[in-house]
């Protein structure tokens, strides 16, 4: 119980202080490798805690997936150079600083709420009654999700399908862009020919041969 | 405080879910940093939602995690196409100069 606990400390640790290095970092590019660190040791608590399934899906979709997104647009745009304004702002010096603390208020304001509700807060003396779908004995972690996500949250599951596709055909659209010169092939275009267009018949005479000026 | 309760990963959750909201408000730098701060404040719903599951033993918490992934999934790559799109037509991010709506 206590190596447990030491291991959860430990986490959580590393997850608070890279989740504030993701904000204060001064190269986005540490920025998005704070957000993986962050994602590995949430990842480690929900694995700790027995959520397998889902620790190994958040490596697999956040490390694998989107953090590499992060990356690959924060190199394509070209900002990993660009300094950090967070605390010294150049171009508008008392717009930054008349932003910070009031931001800073309504963080810890917000905090403070969150602590209040957790302190405060007790389960409802029948509440084990009320469940509706408990964790079987003896089955793991993923077995138990797999019956119940293809059953009871068939609809569900679905529709976050088609949530990924508009997002991926949204993506798509958002970036296609036109390029001049650009040898492409036309379906059409070849499909369309005529034996009048593409062909012609050359009287050649003797030892003069064809010149082709196409 | 030695035992590891439901209370100590709600305070983990209430913890990451503020750092993430002052990101949004406190930066100045670029977009794709505010991106990454509504990923943690996602992050933190599903550090909530997951500690609740495993301590009343109920399945549905984990579920939802994973809609709440899924969608997270979907919000970054739209979110990051937006951002490309803007970077080509105005060459900036920098949350300063972005000003086009005058909001």
């Amino acid at each position: 119980m206590i190596i447990q606990s030491i291991f959860f400390y430990i986490f959580s640790f590393i997850a608070i202080v890279s989740a504030i290095m993701v904000t204060v970092s001064r190269n986005t590019v540490h920025s998005v490798f704070f957000l993986i660190l962050d994602f590995v040791s949430i990842s480690c608590l929900f694995i700790m805690g027995g959520a397998e399934f889902l620790g190994m899906i958040m490596l697999i979709v956040y490390v694998g997936a989107v953090a590499v997104l992060f990356l690959f647009v924060v190199m394509m745009l070209n900002v990993a150079q660009q300094e950090n304004a967070w605390f010294q702002s150049k171009k508008s010096k008392e717009k930054t600083s008349s932003h910070i603390p009031i931001g800073f208020l309504i963080s810890v304001i917000i905090f403070f709420e969150l602590i209040i509700v957790v302190g405060g807060w007790k389960f409802k003396p029948e509440l084990s009654t009320d469940l509706n779908l408990s964790l079987s004995i003896g089955e793991t972690n993923t077995h138990s999700i797999g019956s119940v996500l293809y059953t009871d949250y068939i609809h569900l599951f679905q529709i976050s399908g088609m949530i990924l596709l508009v997002s991926m055909i949204g993506a798509i659209v958002l970036t296609y862009q036109k390029r001049e010169g650009l040898k492409r092939q036309s379906y059409f275009k070849q499909i369309s020919r005529e034996r009048d267009t593409s062909i012609e018949i050359v009287d050649v005479e003797k030892n003069k041969g064809v010149k082709i000026d196409a | 405080m030695l035992e590891i309760g439901l209370g100590h990963y709600l305070t983990l959750g209430a913890i990451i879910f503020t750092i993430g909201i002052a990101g949004i408000f406190l930066n100045r730098k670029n977009i794709i940093v505010i991106l990454m701060s509504i990923e943690l404040i996602l992050l933190a719903v599903n550090i909530n939602l997951v500690s609740f599951s495993a301590f009343l033993n109920d399945l549905t918490g984990q579920i939802f995690t994973l809609f709440i992934l899924t969608v997270a999934a979907a919000e970054a790559a739209i979110g990051l196409a937006i951002i490309v799109v803007y970077f080509r037509n105005s060459g900036t991010i920098r949350v300063e100069e972005i000003d086009k709506l005058k909001g």
